[in-house]
């Protein structure tokens, strides 16, 4: 899978966020946006993800043209926001199940409750998936219990959990203790490693080797690091 | 698939600590029950409010659960995320109207029965009410869910959106209570049953894409 962007460019309401914006992006390639606060990072992470319209430019999937308002990037990414998607009343295993199910996993939900969990903990891929974050032994609490790291934990999570080869990540490392960050970074070079692409929106380089480097700012720069 | 997922969460949500369906029915059965107990035993004028005052609590009670459709998913990033799903955005929102229908909707017109007794209604204007309520509780959800899209991002949004949805409500509410009236009065409730109708095809053409692309300019705002 190859990923491409040319002069792309975001506004949001009157103000111009960011413009003439190239990238390209191959297997196990990471790229990580750096730039100021409200320099417009995360936008250009929702332009990729399909969820912001590029009010110019253009997104390229294997060579050809995305268009707009398609979302036809959807089935290929794990989005991973500034909020984690976790329901208070929901286990910490239910959470997890929910967002598996959207993405098209056979999970039995039917129960929503022990019955159905017992179905999807059996086969091993929600146990994997907590235990890859630290989440081991905690999935039949109820979510409304964790702590923020906690619930970050669980929203990454969802990167081991779901087959997806491009990963949006904005600030993935938020709240984390420095246990959790090395948990993402092997994570993260796992993905890189069976050919996934990553994006990330990061003041660190995650403990990474990054292979692309946005700079946000006045002009937009990508250096090519390896 | 998809759909199925979606729509035990929101059932599996809406009737845990916090979720709305079990407050809309018993908003329903409290409020309605008070009207009896305000106005006294006297069978005749209960009988005469009794179309009204059912339908205007089924009103309120579908309106308490409304401002919580999309806003619970925009707090906390899950909207994102299922805008990404697969779905589309219409789609979505007609799975979360139906949900929605399924945990408020549905629970009105089982309880709708048990509140007619205290209003002395007799079998035939009962059997009217549930079926103009059958006819009448998705429009409320749809109408409601466009409303609820449009709030999404206001903070304390359920004002605005009670300003905004009621008036809309207001054909439902006259063909609902016209048609348990003319039911009472024996002139026999078809043709408000038949305008009911053509306000949920009308409101099933129109209120998912008003809904979905109220969504759509929150999100890309």
């Amino acid at each position: 899978m190859n990923l491409g962007g040319e002069g792309l460019a975001c506004a949001r309401g009157e103000r111009q966020i960011f413009a003439g914006l190239n990238f390209t992006l191959g297997p196990g390639e990471l790229l990580l946006a750096r730039g100021a606060n409200g320099s417009g990072k995360s936008s250009f992470l929702r332009v990729v993800a399909g969820l912001l319209h590029p009010s110019a430019g253009t997104l390229r999937l294997n060579g050809s043209v995305l268009l707009p308002g398609a979302a036809l990037l959807s089935p290929h990414v794990i989005y991973i926001g500034h909020q984690d998607p976790v329901k208070p009343s929901f286990s910490v295993e239910e959470n997890l199940l929910f967002w598996m199910g959207m993405a098209g996993h056979a999970v039995d939900y039917r129960r929503g409750g022990q019955g159905g969990l017992r179905e999807a903990a059996r086969s091993g891929r929600v146990e994997a998936a907590l235990e890859a974050f630290g989440l081991a032994g905690l999935g039949q609490i109820p979510a409304r219990f964790l702590s923020a790291g906690q619930k970050r934990r669980l929203n990454l999570a969802r990167l081991a959990a779901i087959d997806r080869p491009l990963w949006l990540l904005d600030e993935p490392a938020t709240s984390l203790d420095s246990a959790a960050q090395e948990l993402l970074a092997a994570s993260m070079r796992r993905h890189r490693q069976q050919g996934g692409l990553i994006i990330a929106v990061s003041h660190t380089d995650l403990g990474e080797d990054v292979t692309h480097l946005l700079n946000f700012g006045p002009q937009h720069r990508m250096e090519h690091m390896a | 698939m998809r759909f199925r997922t979606l729509v035990i969460r929101e059932l599996v949500l809406a009737t845990r600590i916090g979720g709305g369906g079990a407050m809309a029915v018993g908003f329903f059965l409290i409020g309605a029950s008070l009207y009896p107990l305000g106005i006294g035993p006297e069978l005749a004028l209960l009988r005469r409010i009794a179309p009204g005052v059912m339908w205007v609590s089924a009103l309120l009670a579908c309106l308490l659960s409304l401002d919580r459709m999309f806003q619970a998913d925009e707090e906390d990033g899950s909207l994102d995320l299922l805008l990404l799903s697969q779905f589309s955005p219409t789609g979505l929102v007609l799975t979360k109207v139906f949900s929605h229908w399924l945990s408020t909707g549905v629970p009105l017109i089982i309880a709708a029965p048990f509140v007619a007794q205290a209003f002395d209604l007799d079998y035939h204007a009962m059997i009217t009410l549930m079926l103009s309520m059958l006819l009448g509780t998705p429009v409320l959800s749809l109408v409601g869910a466009v409303g609820a899209a449009l709030t999404v991002g206001v903070r304390r949004g359920g004002m605005i959106l009670s300003l905004l949805i009621l008036p809309l409500y207001i054909p439902v509410l006259i063909f609902g209570a016209g048609s348990v009236e003319a039911s009472l009065f024996g002139i026999g409730p078809q043709a408000h049953l038949i305008i009911l109708l053509a306000l949920l095809l009308l409101a099933l053409a129109l209120a998912p894409f008003a809904a979905a692309a109220a969504l759509l300019l929150h999100i890309r705002a």
